[in-house]
Formats: C-alpha cells, structure tokens, sequence
C-alpha cells in the first residue's frame, strides 16, 4: 500500500490525536519493521507515523521508588544507565546481550515490546520485574491512558492488547529490594545478533538457601514470553535442595511449550529450559554474599 | 509522496527531497553520491551500511531517511580524506586489515566509535572489548584478527598522545 501521509508528532498527545482515526504504521528505530516490511511479513497502512520526536516519551526515572522508562528509550541508554546497573542489575545484562551495538543504539524498548516477538530479550528482566505497560490513546478531547501488566499484554507471536488507537508510552516498575537477586541467561550459537533459542530469567528474595517470592520468565518456548506459574509455585519458600531444583526441571519442561523451528527441535528448547533453570540457581547461590 | 527534508552531512547543513520508506543509506547513495557506506543483509545482521548518526552508529538500511530531518549524519566520507586519512582509517591501512574492502566502511566507522565510546576510560581496551564492539560487523574474508590489531594500535596510539 502506498503511504498518503507522513506524520511527526512531538508530544504524546499529537500522536493520540493522530492514531485515533486507525489505519496508521508507527515507526521508532525502524529495527523491527524494516527488515518485516521487505520481507514482505508486514504491510504499511495509509499514514506513516514517526514517533522519534516525542521528548516525553524518553529517559529513565525513578521516584516513590518505582522506575519509569519512557518507550522510546533505547536499549543503549538501558545499557549506559548507572542507576539501572545499581538498582536491577538483570535488565542492563540483558540490554547487554540484545543484537548489535548499532542496533541497540537504535531499537527502543516499547518497539521490542510492542514487536511481541516470543524471543524478544527485554521482555524476560521486565516480567521478572512485573512492569507494567503504560498505553495512551485519544479519548473526546484528551489523552487517557490505562496500565497493562506485561504479563497480560502479549497475546501471541507479533499480537498484543494493544488497541489501534493506542500507543505503548512508557513501562514502569517497583525498586527491587535490597535482597532481591536475579539472573538472565540466553542460549544461541553465537553471543551477538542471536535470536534466543531459549531465554530465561530467575529472580526472588534469596536469603538462607531459601528463596521466596519466586519469578520465572521465560522466552521462545511458547507463543509469547511467559512467566511459568507453575514452577515458581514448586520454588516458592522452599529450601533450594538437589530434589526441590529436580522437580522444578521437571515442571519446567511440562510447563514450557515449544515448536519446532529453524533454530532448534521442541525436545532442545525443554531439554535447555531444564539446564537453565538448574544453573540459575547456581548463579543466584553463588551471588548470595556479593552483588 | 516526497517529504523535505534538512540535516547536517559530514558538517555541511544539505536538504533534500525523500518518499517516507528511503532508507538513509539509499538516500546517502543515490542523492548525494556517498556511496561507502553498503548494502550486503539489509536487515541489521552485517554492519557494511553502518554511520554515524547524532554521534550514534546505526544500520542506515534500516533507518527511514526522513528521520534524519534535524540530525548531524557522519559517514566515512566524513572521517577522513583520501589525501589525510584519520587515523583508524590509516591504522586499518597500515595492518592490512582489508581482503577484498566491502565492509570496511561499515567496519572503520564502528570502529572509530567504539573507541571514542569506551565507557571505562580508567581502562585501556583490551582485544576482547574491540571484538565485542565490533560484533554487528561481518566480515565474510574473516579477517578480523588484523581488524582488531589496527583498532588496538589506534587505542595505544590515542592513549598514549
């Protein structure tokens, strides 16, 4: 389809007012869509809306003790962020391990949201972390918004709750505690530009062996990245023995459900789940007097 | 459709005409002859279309054209000349770290970069800081190891001028 319009909003409520009549393309960085539009996965719809020139939709704050990432920072600026490294060490290790440095110079954090891929690497800290979603759209004469747990807000591969009104603002999430510990790990034959074959966080309050308030995420085991219920209830305020951390394998790799694709068989990605689950407890135990 | 467009080429303002999906390297090759800066993947995998954007590098495959309206472009035109080459372009010359050249200006210009962004300027770059930067471009004549021994010279040579 060919464009009719190009748009470049500066403030939240501009590009509202813009959406609200539909049949728009938002484009941030551009790092997901280029490559989907040649590809021919997506098509541009009548208006191309750029949203890079909303100031209000960047930077890294916290206040009240809840952090707020404007969704047009960029995974960069997650990376350099030394409050981020101090306070929730897990989200700057997984900006760490995201694609390229060009690309993360350019990628935003609500683009690799938004773009809902299974394997998409910032959505495992943030499920860790419960964020939520802030979505904004044109209601009358104003903008409202309306928050969405991120782990409500993915509905399958590429499809979120995202109305097409609607445009993904910012992401926030709580301080973690000063016992909180967490950990990212991502499988892939190389470090760089990897789409994971299987990706996973572990977090929780770690103290004497015993791990309470238990967070799985994990990431291309299931239409969407997913926090696996089930084997954090086996994990929740149990002591961290060889039996607990063997039933919890086994759960896990009930609990995941993969495809078969050009990067690994399903067996693999269980099979991977099961040994990052294990070695997730290794990094957690390990890091009990430090960090 | 074609939108106006100005910006800051290698220092110079410039202004042009683009649909809204150019991307900025085909508008840098086709508008203004700027053609060091390569297609090879098109999709972000290989670095050979890397610039300089508001002191950032990105794969202008993938950056829509009319985004840069406003922003300061580098490309390795910009870098240096052919009569005075800066010197991670000389340093490249000097250890060879060329076979057949298609990603060298995606791969200078990354490596200027990575050099002037060493976040830990208490600490002189080791090899394996340069490859982890260098790590969004692909050479297919896999000559990376002489790559990092031109990027390790010029981090010596600036470290120590």
């Amino acid at each position: 389809m060919n464009i009719e319009n190009y748009k470049v909003p500066s403030s939240i409520a501009g590009a509202a007012q813009l959406l609200q009549y539909g049949d728009a393309t938002i484009v941030a960085g551009g790092t997901d869509l280029t490559p989907q539009i040649e590809a021919g996965a997506r098509q541009f719809a009548a208006t191309l809306i750029n949203i890079q020139r909303i100031e209000e939709m960047r930077g890294i704050s916290v206040a009240d003790g809840r952090y707020r990432i404007g969704g047009l920072t960029t995974v960069s600026e997650i990376l350099e962020s030394k409050t981020l490294a101090a306070d929730v060490p897990v989200l700057v290790e997984a900006a760490d391990h995201f694609a390229s440095p060009q690309i993360r110079n350019a990628a935003t954090l609500a683009g690799n949201l938004c773009n809902a891929s299974p394997a998409g690497d910032m959505c495992i800290p943030l499920l860790l972390l419960d964020a939520e979603v802030e979505l904004a759209s044109w209601t009358g004469d104003a903008v409202s918004t309306r928050k969405v747990a991120l782990s409500d807000f993915f509905t399958g591969p590429g499809k979120t709750v995202l109305q097409a009104g609607e445009l993904l603002t910012a992401i926030e999430f709580n301080q973690p505690a000063d016992d909180f510990k967490a950990c990212f790990q991502k499988s892939g034959p190389r470090p760089a530009l990897e789409i994971s074959t299987v990706s996973m966080g572990v977090a929780g309050s770690y103290l004497g062996g015993l791990l309470t308030n238990v967070r799985v995420a994990v990431g291309a085991v299931a239409p969407t990245p997913l926090r696996a219920t089930q084997t954090e209830s086996v994990l929740e305020e149990c002591l961290l023995d060889d039996t607990l951390i063997q039933q919890a394998v086994e759960v896990i790799q009930q609990e995941v459900r993969p495809i078969d694709d050009v990067r690994a068989t399903a067996w693999y990605r269980k099979h991977l789940a099961g040994v990052y689950l294990r070695r997730a407890f290794e990094i957690i135990d390990s890091e009990k007097n430090g960090n | 459709m074609e939108i106006e467009i100005k910006f800051t080429l290698n220092g110079r303002p410039v202004q042009t005409k683009v649909p809204p999906t150019m991307t900025t390297l085909s508008m840098l090759r086709e508008k203004f002859d700027l053609t060091g800066g390569k297609l090879a993947c098109g999709e972000g995998e290989c670095g050979a279309c890397t610039v300089r954007i508001d002191d950032r590098t990105i794969n202008s495959c993938l950056m829509f054209a009319v985004d840069c309206d406003g922003r300061e472009i580098q490309t390795i035109e910009g870098l240096g000349s052919v009569a005075g080459l800066e010197i991670m372009q000389q340093a490249f010359v000097d250890h060879g770290a060329i076979q057949c050249g298609y990603c060298m200006p995606g791969m200078i210009m990354q490596a200027r970069y990575v050099v002037d962004q060493n976040p830990d300027k208490d600490r002189a770059m080791t090899r394996d800081d340069i490859a982890r930067g260098l790590e969004g471009n692909v050479c297919r004549c896999s000559g990376y190891t002489k790559v990092v021994d031109a990027v390790a010279a010029v981090v010596l040579e600036e470290a120590s001028a």
